[in-house]
């Protein structure tokens, strides 16, 4: 993948990964951000124009200031699909990414192609509260995250020695930005109420969800999809919530098999 | 000098397992472990210190606002304040304060501090912190990140709602009023004293110094560890060019006081222990949501550090070691007097917050500590800042002829038959 930075109107910069050629697909991340590792954006840009937005306040990207509740947030993601010069993208939203791209397509629903929701934030069932990630350890983090924790702990951490104290106080520095910046959306309940809004999707939808989440229950994918005329489900074995990351391959043929 | 008497009102029956068994004394604590029928007597005996403190002649008594908290029973500080208004007369009414971020409508805290600064006659110290993260963010829904925005449209709204002769329209971001038009308004003009507690955050400082409000630092570790934290204040202070005076800042000690050195450790001892080793458990990322601390404040460090080392500190606290790093200002009266003139000399502070009640501490207790602290540390210290001695900026103003407890039937002659002109 390439690394571009774009400017929306509105004036945030966003450093944006992009590979490959064919229709436009749009991935949005989840709170954590992109991590140094992203496997399949690569295996999707074997068939696709792949683009990975970065939101601001992530990395390198800035103007996070600018950006303060969800309609700000949505509206940004079309500001990045317009500076990106895309006409009906499809959106594929990974956890808070989902529920970006879920406000996206029920606000503006002629402005893209396919959706899917990976895991996505964004509903509250009570029965199954979300644990609140804004007050965990770090340990609890990763547990709650992958299947396996400790290939978990490589993959968030890219390998980085935190024994050394500058390493460390550097992640710890931009991983309080990162959530900062996801607490605007998705503090203290990760509810901005989109369910009042998802009857107005018309793009067809593909709800995808790691059977093993532990952060986001698969009872979402259900709700999800009787909330979404016509929305079908995937559950993918052997993935918890960071699906995308822990089983690549599994997740790439489910998207390309729905976005033909 | 000023000295005020301050209570946190911690729950005394926090049981001995506390810190094995549950995780946080703060968010998420087990209501079945708060006992409505003893917190009858407790309320009312910690409200009978403060009535107390005001008849040894402490200049001010004070209170503060925590939720959800093992340590502070006062959700509600106005309530509590609203009680001592009734029952003193002389004393600073010191609501220390009110987490102006988590109102909503914010208009709440000024009609209530100004029906509190009227029923005392002008007696309120008014406190606007921006919150803890445990009581603002996690128990109050306010976003981390959100919170210091808020926190200074709330500010704004009170300042201009108590300013204001004419209602007026306020469109803030958070909060939007057609017809704001504070009634009753403070007896104190143009405002009561204003503080600001701190716990550590840089930008507090200069938000202080806009308004020329006192900055209170609000720390149970001592006056070593706040050394670095007000260095940092009074160096902005110089920097933006303001008079140094001591009575700009704030700081609240732990101090008790017996006979002897070896006597205080016997009286207190247990009672302190608790306070650090149960009431100061907290589950640590309650105490650092991202974006609650800018990146400016983390990079300072300062609260980190304290935080890190403390919690260290904390594993087998000692009675030794809370004397010894100064957590804690505990001895003979000569010793306490000796010790909180290094206090407030070092950190040039002309308002003392005296904690003298400490976790599970026992009435006579208390009563034995804050007299002796009354009769023969106080008078001592009181000459400290002779140049500064008729600065009255940051103290109440009360009126003169105000109704006062001790009659029989306050105010009746003074009211007659009519209400007074």
């Amino acid at each position: 993948m390439k690394v571009r930075t774009i400017e929306t109107k509105r004036g945030t910069r966003c450093r944006v990964l992009e590979g490959g050629s064919g229709a436009p697909v749009v991935f949005f991340h989840g709170a954590g951000g992109l991590l140094t590792d992203n496997p399949f954006l690569d295996q999707l840009a074997a068939r696709y124009h792949v683009f990975a937005p970065e939101l601001p306040g992530y990395g390198e990207s800035t103007g996070e200031d600018l950006l303060e509740d969800m309609l700000d947030f949505t509206l940004h993601g079309g500001d990045v699909v317009a500076a990106l010069g895309l006409t009906k993208p499809h959106l594929v939203g990974h956890s808070m990414g989902g529920m970006i791209a879920a406000e996206m397509a029920s606000i503006a629903p002629n402005d893209i192609g396919k959706l899917v929701l990976v895991a996505a934030a964004g509903l509250w069932i009570e029965e199954h509260p979300i644990p609140d990630i804004f007050a965990l350890l770090p340990g609890q983090l990763v547990e709650l995250l992958f299947q396996d924790p400790a290939k978990g702990e490589l993959l968030l951490t890219g390998g980085a020695d935190f024994s050394d104290m500058e390493v460390f106080k550097e992640f710890y520095l931009a991983q309080q930005r990162r959530l900062a910046m996801a607490g605007k959306i998705l503090f203290p309940i990760p509810n901005r109420r989109v369910s009042k809004r998802l009857y107005r999707i018309t793009a067809p939808t593909l709800i995808l969800w790691g059977e093993g989440d532990r952060l986001i229950v698969p009872a979402y994918a259900e709700r999800w999809a009787a909330l979404i005329p016509g929305a079908a489900v995937g559950l993918v074995p052997d993935a918890a919530h960071m699906l995308p990351y822990e089983q690549p391959q599994a997740f790439v043929s489910a998207v390309s098999r729905f976005l033909g | 000098m000023r000295f005020t008497w301050f209570n946190l009102m911690p729950w005394p029956y926090l049981p001995d397992d506390f810190r094995e068994k549950h995780r946080s004394v703060w968010v998420d604590i087990p209501s079945r472990l708060y006992d409505p029928r003893k917190g009858h007597f407790v309320y009312h005996q910690y409200m009978d210190q403060l009535e107390y403190a005001e008849t040894l002649g402490f200049d001010g008594i004070g209170c503060n606002e925590h939720h959800q908290n093992g340590y502070g029973l006062m959700p509600s500080p106005n309530l509590i304040a609203a009680g001592l208004a009734r029952r003193t007369s002389r004393a600073a009414i010191c609501v220390i304060g009110n987490s102006i971020a988590g109102y909503n409508p914010p208009i709440r805290v000024a009609e209530e501090f100004a029906m509190l600064d009227v029923i005392s006659g002008g007696r309120l110290v008014a406190g606007f912190p921006v919150g803890t993260p445990m009581d603002t963010n996690f128990c109050y829904g306010q976003i981390p990140a959100l919170t210091r925005d808020k926190y200074k449209e709330a500010h704004d709204l009170i300042m201009k709602a108590w300013a204001e002769d004419e209602p007026f329209a306020f469109d803030g971001k958070y909060n939007q009023l057609r017809w704001v038009n504070c009634w009753p308004k403070p007896i104190q003009k143009p405002h009561p004293p204003i503080y600001i507690p701190g716990g550590g955050s840089i930008e507090t400082w200069d938000f202080c110094l806009d308004y020329d409000y006192n900055y209170s630092y609000l720390s149970f570790y001592g006056y070593l560890r706040g050394k670095s934290l007000l260095e940092g204040y009074w160096d902005r202070v110089a920097k933006r060019g303001k008079d140094d005076s001591p009575y700009r800042a704030a700081f609240a000690q732990i101090i008790c006081v017996a006979d002897t050195d070896a006597q205080a450790e016997e009286l207190y001892a247990e009672h302190c222990l608790y306070f650090f080793n149960r009431c100061l458990h907290v589950f640590p990322p309650f105490a650092d949501p991202p974006g609650y601390r800018t990146v400016n404040t983390i990079k300072y460090g300062a609260l980190s550090q304290l935080r890190l080392e403390a919690q260290k500190l904390m594993q087998n606290l000692t009675w030794k070691q809370l004397v010894d790093e100064r957590f804690i200002i505990a001895g003979s009266p000569e010793t306490v007097r000796q010790q909180l003139e290094e206090c407030i000399t070092g950190l040039r502070i002309g308002h003392l917050f005296c904690l003298l009640h400490t976790g599970n501490m026992p009435d006579w207790k208390t009563r034995h500590s804050t007299k002796l602290f009354a009769e023969k540390v106080m008078p001592h210290l009181r000459h400290l800042w002779p140049e500064w001695k008729d600065d009255d900026r940051w103290w109440i103003q009360p009126m003169e002829e105000r109704l006062r407890p001790e009659e029989t039937r306050p105010g009746a002659e003074k009211a007659g038959l009519e209400w007074p002109q």
